[in-house]
Parts: structure tokens; sequence; C-alpha cells
């Protein structure tokens, strides 16, 4: 037998090139092409009443500089909705260049390209733009004050409202023994990829092609966005993403104003033209995430049962709302995690303030449903006087309910129905890793000491590899070799290493052989991106199919060649042979040889192929329903999302004199379905995890009144270090294969993630006494809350 | 982020280095490390018409001990200065709070003259100067002069070395006899500016008792703020009572002038805890 290559901890096969430093992000191509700066809004809101740009133009290697008024056609046109959505009825999305007005420090005004970015950025120094300010709107309390109004045309600042609701909530809440209502709120953060956005484009004007090169997470979604704004036939367009230094989600935004202003410039100027955005552009011109308030009812038992749950909350999106509703449905959805809610409404308001614009960042919305799950969880313990797991035991959905359907619509349209996990199972296993019910002990000796610990913990459930759909085209060459292609793109995850285990074992074939390409149009032209935890769900599942598809097809050749029954044949490390008769074999890249019928051999091998070596004369050369060539191409697109889950445990020691917060463990089980490789996912553990103790002790996008960000650079914005994260994560995997795909699978890519704030705030209020309400929390905030607490 | 045009100049002596900056006038920056200056530059937020290059004065890259003065020339890296066993022996507060600086590259680029003449009310190193009471060597076509660490810093990132002047060498009293020194801050994240550190210094009678001490102050004054505590020292607690009395920090992004309060006293408590042990070992060692 051949190894099996799927559930093996390999390293990555990605990791060789790009820590010797060989990898080619977007800045490592395109020497030679032009450089584009952006001039950009130092203002939050304000009306443009003139541009002059008469002092740049005397800068040396100046190319052009191009506003709002230069751009023609649908160019000229706003930026798409890329998510409708029927609650959505004031959807804004803004031009590629401000026309007349700004609504985010940030916001593009002008391009201008030079012969390098030096250049382009001393002529945009140059350019006198004169504002006639607006009064900012920031914050959700301005927003819903709305004393005044970022889009004129947009009363209240409400983009959306929506409801979704299952039982009867104020009845329930009216019967419920128990109420308690909870305010609770988190701050923005962002992606943050260590690459920022990057676009390069290439206007061929003899064949009158476009070539693209952009650090995105969607290629396919470029592509379609600047073949529709620069008027191309889409086969004429090209979208190829080289290697990407992260994207978190912010890069699944497409197009962004650079990504269509780019290759616009590239076909005007007859020259290639990049943009690399720098990282104080990142701050004020990508996306942030995050930022909710909250405003919770919760009925419960006598026992901590939840009899009904009524949530309020308002979400800031920013100055406009490209990407629709997705981070607030996710909220709205995923904020009941493992629990049966009894009867449940939940209400949000989405709401424009003159801030930078919210995409999903890795939880997409449901660190803050988890929050606020978690947090009520918790209130009720403390409530009852009851321990905070026996509470969540007593709320979960057990394993025998699975299918457990929810009775609301998800973010992908489809029914909120889990297929499957064993959440009292995983407390189990999490209550014994971190040895939840010893931890008395624990504080008490360090109490001895005059140290203060804590435990937490929060629980998650993850909707993972939404659709609609992705493919997988897998082709055996002649010398046996597979190539392997998918349209979806790679930030890091490892999509090479992952895709080639699934190859390998469907086909029986060295894993060195396989080479995967992914986000290159020119390889694979349907897909939809990476996001949602779901590469590994659909393009792992599509690959899968597709090689099964190529496998089928290699046995059917090599039966006629061997002259046996394909179900005798087996294939091991590339050779294909008939099971129980030894010697009687043919190599893989033989097949394909003989898969393609040959007028004209290019080389001795491929003599056996042409017209007088081989073919039955009863049938043509290539038979009615079949092609040439030994590939397999096919899509997945499952009929719902499928449903990971997570419990987190943590504890903190927070010192009684400085109100420093130190994690002293930190303890994760995970259940992602089978595991393709688990080291693998434990790295996107350790980097969720990482992210997860971001948001709950260091991140924050600190916006004054005036919509200013103060802190727009990784000298105030805390973007933990690796001394910040804890130096161990100790991790537990329960496999509960999901039976929405061919392979068991549910994505992990954000999981680590996820109850990050939750599970600290949890541990914070354990060790200290204090509720929380809000996150991220600093030592400064901690130690106000100790005095006010003393202060009563 | 990359900076507007500028004039480049590499002199390869001192002399001529004092020369260049004589004649450029006040648009003109020192570019040693480059770890404060670069990023200011690249973000056009700091406009120079000149940089003058002193990474070729070889002749400043030392790090000695002379007689009871530490010397550090205006080319010797922070990661220099960390690892000098001669320095570190004769002035404990050195590695204390080098090893607060930054992080790993950051000193190995950056100078610890440069921090100084950057005049940063969070820098660990213009605490040091201020709470030994150092001083800063400077030259220029006109001749040399010393400034003083009570002279030296005139306000946040401004320091009174005049813009033809090239600071050449930091000096700092070596470690007296019954002596102690600590050095502890805390920051969001390691390696941060600090949102409050504080620098002790103490020094024993031959009874044990204290014959003088003093810390100094990180990111709660527009300058380091050495205060005076020789009353206070024998009882750290007091003594940091009496420092959160006196110190008048200002909110920020990161922390409340309140709780930076707190922190000086909290921290002076620690730092002289330390400090007080050390002069005792450092007394009892020498009878």
């Amino acid at each position: 037998m051949s190894t099996r290559w799927f559930g093996q901890p390999i390293p990555r096969v990605e990791d060789e090139r790009l820590l010797r430093g060989a990898g080619a992000y977007l800045d490592d191509l395109g020497h030679d092409a032009l450089a584009a700066a952006f001039v950009r809004s130092p203002h939050a809101h304000a009306r443009i009443t003139d541009v002059d740009v008469s002092a740049a133009l005397d800068v040396e290697g100046l190319v052009a500089i191009y506003t709002y008024d230069d751009l023609p056609d649908r160019l000229a046109e706003p930026l798409p909705l890329l998510i409708p959505h029927p609650t959505l009825t004031h959807g804004r999305t803004p031009y590629a260049l401000a026309r007349d007005k700004v609504h985010h420090v940030g916001a593009p005004v002008a391009m201008v390209v030079a012969e390098d970015r030096y250049l382009a950025e001393d002529a945009a120094e140059r350019i006198a733009v004169r504002y006639e300010p607006l009064p900012a709107v920031v914050g959700i309390a301005a927003a819903r004050a709305a004393a005044h109004l970022v889009h004129e045309d947009v009363p209240g600042n409400l983009a959306a409202r929506m409801t979704q609701s299952t039982g009867d909530v104020d009845a329930a809440l009216a019967a419920a023994p128990h109420v308690l209502s909870l305010d609770l709120a988190i701050e923005r953060s962002a992606s943050t990829p260590l690459e920022g956005r990057g676009v390069l484009a290439r206007w061929d004007a003899e064949a009158r092609r476009m070539r693209i090169w952009s650090s995105t997470q969607t290629s396919t979604g470029v592509r379609a966005a600047v073949a529709a704004k620069l008027d191309l036939p889409l086969v004429d367009v090209d979208v190829i993403t080289p290697d990407v230094g992260g994207g978190f989600g912010v890069k699944i935004m497409h197009p962004w104003p650079e990504e269509v202003l780019v290759p616009w410039a590239a076909r005007l100027l007859a020259r290639p033209v990049k943009f690399v955005e720098d990282r104080r552009e990142h701050f004020v011109a990508s996306a942030h995430e995050r930022g909710q308030l909250h405003s919770v009812r919760v009925g419960f038992d006598d026992d901590g049962r939840l009899l009904g749950l009524d949530v309020r909350f308002w979400h800031d999106h920013g100055a406009f709302i490209p990407y629709g509703l997705i981070v607030p449905i996710i909220t709205s959805t995923q904020l009941l995690g493992p629990y049966k809610p009894g009867a449940y409404r939940v209400t949000f308001d989405s709401l424009y303030t003159n801030t930078v614009i919210v995409t999903p960042y890795r939880g997409a919305g449901r660190p803050q449903g988890v929050f606020v799950m978690e947090r009520v969880m918790d209130a009720i313990a403390r409530e009852l006087g009851l321990d905070r797991t026996t509470v969540r035991e007593r709320n979960f959905i057990e394993p025998h309910e699975m299918p457990y359907d929810h009775g609301l619509v998800f973010q992908d349209g489809r029914p909120l129905i889990y297929d499957s996990g064993d959440f009292p199972a995983s407390l189990a296993k999490l209550k014994q890793l971190v040895g939840w019910d010893d931890f008395e002990q624990a504080r008490e000796t360090a109490r001895a000491e005059g140290r203060r610990i804590g435990i937490g913990l929060a629980c998650y459930v993850e909707g993972t590899g939404v659709g609609p759909y992705e493919g997988g085209h897998v082709v055996i060459e002649t010398s046996g070799k597979v190539k392997v292609a998918t349209g979806l793109t790679s930030q890091g995850q490892g999509h090479q290493t992952v895709f080639a285990q699934i190859v390998a074992d469907e086909l029986g074939v060295p894993l060195d052989d396989v080479e995967v390409v992914t986000g290159d149009t020119r390889r694979f032209g349907y897909a939809v991106g990476t996001f949602a935890s779901r590469a590994a769900v659909m393009s792992g599942s599509a690959i899968a199919l597709a090689a099964r598809a190529a496998k089928e097809k290699a046995l059917r050749v090599a039966g006629d060649a061997l002259e046996a029954n394909p179900d005798d044949l087996e294939i091991v490390d590339g050779v294909v042979r008939v099971v129980g008769a030894p010697g009687a074999e043919i190599s893989l890249g033989t097949v394909a040889v003989l898969s393609n019928p040959l007028r004209y051999a290019f080389d001795t091998a491929a003599q056996a192929a042409t017209q007088f070596a081989s073919g039955d004369p009863a049938k043509p050369p290539v038979p009615e329903d079949d092609e040439p060539g030994l590939e397999g191409r096919d899509y997945f697109s499952p009929m719902q999302s499928t449903f990971a889950n997570g419990m987190h445990a943590v504890v903190v020691e927070t010192d009684p004199d400085t109100a420093e917060v130190k994690i002293l463990r930190y303890c994760v089980v995970h259940d992602c379905g089978t595991l393709i490789n688990p080291r693998i996912v434990e790295g996107q553990i350790h980097g969720g995890v990482a992210q997860g103790v971001a948001g709950a002790l260091y991140e924050r996008m600190a916006y004054d009144d005036a919509g200013q960000l103060q802190n727009a650079s990784f000298m105030d914005f805390l973007m933990p270090y690796a001394s910040e994260v804890p130096s161990s994560v100790e991790i537990d995997h329960l496999e509960t294969p999901s039976p929405m795909n061919p392979l068991g699978i549910k994505g992990a890519g954000e999981a680590g993630v996820i109850p990050g704030a939750a599970a600290i705030a949890s541990a914070i209020e354990d060790a200290e006494g204090i509720v929380l309400t809000s996150m991220p929390i600093s030592p400064s905030e901690l130690w106000e809350l100790r005095r006010s607490k003393e202060t009563g | 982020m990359k900076p507007a045009p500028f004039d480049y100049r590499r002199p390869e002596q001192v002399d001529s280095a004092v020369e260049v900056l004589g004649t450029l006038g006040s648009g003109a920056k020192v570019l040693a490390g480059g770890q404060s200056l670069i990023p200011l530059v690249s973000m056009r937020l700091a406009h120079p018409s000149a940089l003058v290059d002193i990474n070729r004065l070889r002749e400043l890259d030392y790090v000695r001990v002379d007689g009871d003065v530490v010397r550090i020339g205006a080319l010797a890296r922070h990661a220099r200065v960390l690892a000098d066993p001669a320095a570190g022996a004769a002035q404990p507060l050195l590695r204390q709070a080098l090893r607060l600086v930054a992080h790993a590259t950051i000193r190995n680029r950056g100078t610890t003259v440069g921090s100084i003449v950057h005049a940063d009310p969070a820098g660990e190193m213009t605490a040091v100067l201020a709470l030994l009471g150092g001083s800063l060597r400077v030259r220029s076509s006109r001749g040399e002069r010393n400034v003083t660490a009570g002279e030296l810093f005139l306000g946040p990132l401004e320091s009174d070395v005049r813009d033809d002047e090239l600071a050449v060498e930091a000096a700092l009293p070596v470690l007296p006899p019954s002596s102690g020194t600590a050095f502890v801050e805390v920051s969001r994240r390691a390696g941060d500016y600090a949102v409050c550190g504080v620098a002790a210094f103490v020094r024993l009678k031959d009874d044990g008792a204290v014959a003088a001490a003093r810390c100094a102050y990180l990111s709660v004054a527009p300058t380091p703020l050495v205060l005076e505590l020789t009353d206070q020292a024998a009882d750290p607690r007091a003594a940091g009572e009496a420092a959160r009395a006196q110190v008048q920090p200002e909110a920020d992004l990161h922390a409340s002038a309140d709780y930076r309060r707190a922190l000086a006293g909290v921290l002076t408590e620690r730092a002289l805890t330390q400090a007080l042990a050390a002069a005792r070992a450092s007394g009892a060692a020498a009878a």
C-alpha cells in the first residue's frame, strides 16, 4: 500500500521557498512598471470645492494625474454593491475617486502616476485640494443620534434594519422566572495583514488583453469587476494572485478603487502600472471590522436553561457598505453557538459613520456574537450561583438532536442547520485539558502568594465552507506529474500542501509529483474566493472529485492497454497495476501518452500514441463522449454550510498593582471534522488565538470625534508581538466528520480567533470579581474599573 | 511613505562632518541609526533639506570606561553598549535600561547617543542620563562644549544640540561604592515605549542609611523628570506615595493620567526596593 497522506501532519511544501526568501509578492513584480500614489482625504467628511494640480506638474517623472472628472463611462459610476439584501434599503458605495465629497479620512481623491513611487508621492504632496469640512459622524452613538448624516439621502444613517426570530420572545421573557439585561460592546480592529493591498496591471495593446496581478482573496471577483468597469470581454482579462502576505478578510473586498484605476491607467498610458499600499494607507483606506454595541435581554429558569433571548445590536459599517450585511448577519445567527436559545429574536441596525468601511475580518461577526452569548452564560451562572460549565452543559444542543435546525437564515441565504458536532464531549475534553475542576486549589495557592489568577471559557459554532461553489482541475501529464488547479486564492493557508495530500491519495501518486496552482484565472476561471473558512471544504472537495474523474479515466485507458478490467486495477506510486498479477503494470505517464491519440510523436515515449502504433480500427481515435488527455474537472456545491465548533479555556494572572494581564495557559478543543493535516490546522489555531488575544487585550481603532484615526501605525495600533501571545497553545481535537462533503471536513481557518475576547473576559472577570461588558480591555481600563468598584 | 527629496552627505571624518553641518544650515539632520528619523522622514512628518550620514565616522564607534566615567561614542549602537562588559560592570544601570530599549533589531541599528539627542521623554536613555547627571559632548566648527543633562532636555523631542553641532559622546559617571540602581517599566507590548518607567539610584552611608536616592521617570513629563527621594527611600512604599504626589502625567491613547500616576508610585516602590537591595549587596561586597 502506498502512504495515505490525508491526515498526516506533514510540513508545508510552501515553506522552504517562502522561508528562503524566494517568494514573489506583489511588490516583487513589475520592476518596469510606473508607480501610482493617491491623494487621500485628510477630512472625515467634507465637500471638495477645488482640486488644483498645477504645482505638481513640474515634478520630474510625473506621468499623469487623474481626478473623478477624468473617469469615463462605467468607471465614473459608483463601485458595485457586492452582496445586496432585501433589507439593505439604503446601500451606498463609493466612487473610485471622490466625486464632490469625501466621507472618511483616507478616501482617494486623485491618482498620481509617475516613474516611481517617490516621485508619485512628491507630486501628490503638491496637489492642493480645497475642502469645505462637514460635521463628522463618528461612533455608534453619533450614528444613531443622527444629528448629522453621512449621506444626505440616508435618513438616520441607517442602511438596513433586519430582524430574525423563532418562537414568541416577548411571551417567553414575560413568563421566565429570571430575566437579565446586559449591554455589551466590542471595538473596531482590522485584518492588518503584513502585506497590504497591491495591484499591477499590464495592457497588451496589440492583443488588446489585460493582465493583472493583485494581492487579493478572489482573482475571479477582481477579473469580473475589471472587465465590467473597463468594458473588456472577460476572456481578455487575466487575474493572477502572486504570493499573498496574508488576507484575513480585508482582501476579499473587491474591486478596491485601486484595482480598477490601475488597469485603466495602464491601458490609457500603454505602460504597466503598479500600486502598492503602504502601512499608513492600509489603516485609513482599506477596511476595519468588529465595532458593535449589543443590548440583550435573556430569560431563564432556575436551572439556568434559556427560555428566551432578545438581542438588539448596532453595527458600525463605516462610510459605505459595498460588502453588504454579511458581518451583522453572521453575528445575529452565530451568536447562538452550541446552545438552544428557547425563543429568539435578533434585530440589528447597520449604520453609516464617517470612518473606514467594514468588511469581514477573520471570525467575521462571530467574535462579537460569541462575546455576547458567553457573557450571557457567565451572567446566568453568577445570578444562580452555578458553575459556568454547568450552565453551558444544560443549554447544549445534544448530539442526538443533529442535524439541528435553528429556524433562521444564515449568511449564505440557506437555512441555519447544524450538520454535526458533539458539544458535551467537547466540553468534557476541555475541562479535562485545562483542569477546570481543580482550579480552586490553584487559585488558593496563588492567593497565598499574593497573586491573582482566574479561569474562563467560551464556546462557539462556526458555519464554514459557504457556497455557492468551487471547482478543481487535475491533469496527469505524460511525465507522470500531476498538475492541479483551483480558482480560489491562497494567502498562506498551505493549500498547495493539503490539496496535494488529497490528490496524492485519490490518484495513488507520490506527493512530490503533485503541483497545485491557485488563484490564477488562466488556469481556472470559475471560482468564488478564499474566505469563510471555505477553501479546504470547497476546493478540497472539488479537487477530490476532479481527481476521482481523472483516475477513472486513467483506469479505463490502462485497462485497454493491459487488457484488464478497470475494476481489477489499482494505482500505487504512480503505476497502474493489475491487482494480484505482478508485472502487469503501466506507469501513469504512459497512460497519459495513450490517452491522447497522436499523429506526431514529440519524443520516444509519445510514439506509443501515434496512429500506426495504437488504436482500435473499429472505433474513432477519440470515442464519442470522451476527450483526449488524462484530466478531470469537477465542481463542489453543497446544499448549505458545514458547522465546525470549538471551546477555549484560558487562565490569566492580573497584577494587583499595575493591572497588567498575563495569559498563563490557553487551551483549545477544536472540532473541524476530519483533519487533512493536523499540523496546518494547529497552525491556523495558533494564528487565530494570536488574533483573539489581540482583540481581547490590545487592538482597537482610536478615532477621535473629528474622525481622525489617532493610531494609524504599528507604534500605536497594538498588534501583539510574539512576546504578547501565549508561548504555547494546548490543543485537543475532536473529529466529528461532516456529512456535507465527500471528505468529511469542516473549515478551520477562522476558528482560533472567535472565542478569544469572550474567554479572556471570562477569565479576567473570574480573577478580579469585576463584571466586564466591553472588550478589548487595557491595563489602564482594568485599573479604572477596579477604582470605580472600590469607590462604589 | 517615501521621503521627499533631500540632499545626502556622508563625511568620512568628524571634522568634515562638523564642517558640512556648519555649511548646511538649519534644514540638515544628522543620520546615525535612523530608527526614529527615517520613519519620520518616510512619513513626510519631517522634511530635512539634507541628511548628514555619520555612519562612516568609525572614530565615534566606541564604549570605554575612562576612570570614573563611561564614555559612549556617537556611533556606538545600543546592542554594542548593552554587550560591553566593562561598561556594564562600571555602571549597571546601562544594561538595566538598554534591555528595555525597543527590540533587538532596533538596538542593532539605533545609537545610544542618537536616542539621547532625540530627547524623547519616553526614552530610557534620556532618563539614564538625567538620573545619573551625565553629559553630552557636542562639536561644531565653533569648537566643543559639554551639555549637562540638566541643560540638554528642553522639551519633548527637543534638545540643546544646535543645527551646526554634532553630538560626539555621552558621558556617564560610574557607579559609586555602596550604591545600586534599577530600571523598571510597564509597556503595552514588550519593547514598546513605556506607559511609565522608573530608573532608580541609591547610595548608602557606611551605617547602611540612605545617603542619596533619586528616581527618573519616563512618559510622565515633557522632559525626563528626576525626583529627589533621599528622605523617603528607606521606606520604598512611602517613596512611591511621594512620587505619586509629585508627577503630573497626561492621558494618551494607552493610559489615563491617573493610571500613569499610580504606576509612577508602584514602579518607584519596585525600583527603589531593587536599587536598595543592589546597594546593600554592593556595600556588603566591599566590606
